[in-house]
């Protein structure tokens, strides 16, 4: 996803993209988070595309707004974009993202077929990321935000979030 | 053409927002922390869908906006179906309630995957993967419910004698639909029965529910006929709107 950036030669207005983060899980870049679609540099004017996470996602206007702001205090004019097609999924959290939520506490999300497992017939498979225990149980198929489940360790007995798999 | 796609995308929003707004009145009174968070967030979904509708039919009709199509309406002018009108009577209403509308919403998403509008066919494509969770959530409890306890099946059994007769307007064809599915753009609500027919004979024994002498009651919200209870919903969803004109925060 950071391959979107290659093509801006201004090293600051990179350095200022790349500090925009998820205002719900601040571990991860918008670039981390698979939301960008598309950059558009013309002289003074950056045109971007995002698309959202889930619908109702309250985050998508703060991360356009953070962008519009961060991009402005640069001297350029901003144009974000809202685009549904096509629809986000979680394999566009990049794999360095995952890694960052769950050193974050968050349990990254599983293959489709593994979260329907997990999610419907309760097998232990989501790990803790507190012990990396999977003899872990559902809580809650809907957590603190839209795209999270609850989770609870049988082991150490932590609750945490997983992110569901979206596809 | 233009006015029929924008009254058809007015009448797949409205159920959303209705029901989004049912839902929405539970947030700190869920009768536990999990399903308070879990029908909050189902309210959410739906309301981020209504916001898709409501900015592309904005598009279509001059001087309207996402905002003045969702609260400055008159009762006549909303198009959504009298079963997500009905209140919020017990926990196994609710859940009854949002039961029916999940095997209803997800095959009525899934043929408008395949619209030859390119906004809805989006739009869609988005919200079938909510309404999935929605309904696997939904089915869930039915299930819990309705092979509960005497007490939590007795309560169930009602809610399905209570909701299922307001069923029968899903499935009839408007002039406005019928319109919408000959230009490629709408569903095929044949189809969409098939599909809910089949949840209910997948759901429904497990849950132990019978439904089979429920009688089904003529409504026709979709058509702006609506019961009593669309009109307090206005009242309140509207107040802020209608007392501080394009008032925002
Ligand atoms: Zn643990």
């Amino acid at each position: 996803m950071v391959g979107l950036l290659e093509n801006i030669t201004d090293e600051n207005l990179k350095a200022e993209l790349l500090k925009i983060t998820d205002p719900e899980i601040p571990v991860l870049t918008v670039f981390d988070l698979g939301v960008i679609r598309k950059i558009n540099v013309v002289d003074k004017h950056v045109n971007i595309d995002i698309t959202p996470t889930y619908s109702g996602c309250p985050a998508m206007d703060t991360i356009s707004m953070d962008l519009k702001v961060a991009i402005e205090s640069l001297g350029y004019t901003a144009n974000i974009n809202l685009v549904l097609a096509p629809a986000w999924t979680t394999d566009w959290i990049s794999e360095e993202g995952k890694k960052k939520l769950e050193e974050y506490g968050i349990a990254a999300p599983l293959t489709e077929s593994l979260d329907k497992r997990a999610l419907i017939d309760g097998e232990p498979i989501v790990k803790c990321p507190n012990c990396s225990s999977t003899n872990t149980k559902l809580v809650s198929q809907f957590g603190s935000t839209a795209c999270k489940a609850l989770f609870k360790c049988n082991d150490c007995l932590e609750p945490f979030d997983y992110f569901k798999c979206l596809k | 053409m233009k006015d029929q796609l924008y009254k058809y995308l007015l009448l797949l929003g409205d159920n959303s927002m209705i029901l989004g707004h049912r839902l929405s009145e539970l947030c700190g009174h869920g009768p536990n922390l999990e399903t308070d968070i879990a029908l909050t967030n189902i309210s959410l979904d739906l309301f981020g869908q209504v916001r898709s509708y409501f900015k592309y039919a904005a598009t279509l009709k001059e001087g309207e906006t996402e905002d003045s199509i969702a609260f400055l309406r008159f009762e006549r002018d909303y198009y959504n179906t009298i079963l997500v009108e009905q209140p919020n009577k017990d926990f196994a209403h609710v859940i009854v309630r949002q039961f029916l509308f999940d095997a209803y919403h997800k095959p009525l998403l899934e043929q408008l995957m395949n619209s030859k509008d390119e906004t809805i066919s989006a739009i869609a494509h988005k919200s079938i993967k909510e309404s999935k969770y929605h309904l696997r959530f939904s089915s869930e409890w039915v299930k819990r419910l309705g092979d509960g306890t005497e007490i939590s099946h007795q309560k169930t059994q009602n809610a399905f004698n209570t909701l299922m007769p307001y069923i029968e307007e899903l499935f009839i064809e408007t002039p406005l639909e019928l319109a919408m599915k000959n230009e490629g753009i709408g569903a095929d609500l044949n189809l969409v029965k098939a599909s809910f027919d089949k949840t209910m004979s997948d759901v429904l024994p497990s849950a132990n529910i019978e439904t089979s002498d429920i009688k089904l009651r003529k409504t026709n919200g979709k058509s702006g006929f609506h019961s009593e209870y669309l009109g307090f919903i206005l009242t309140e969803l509207q107040y802020m709107q209608r007392a501080y004109p394009d008032m925002s925060w």
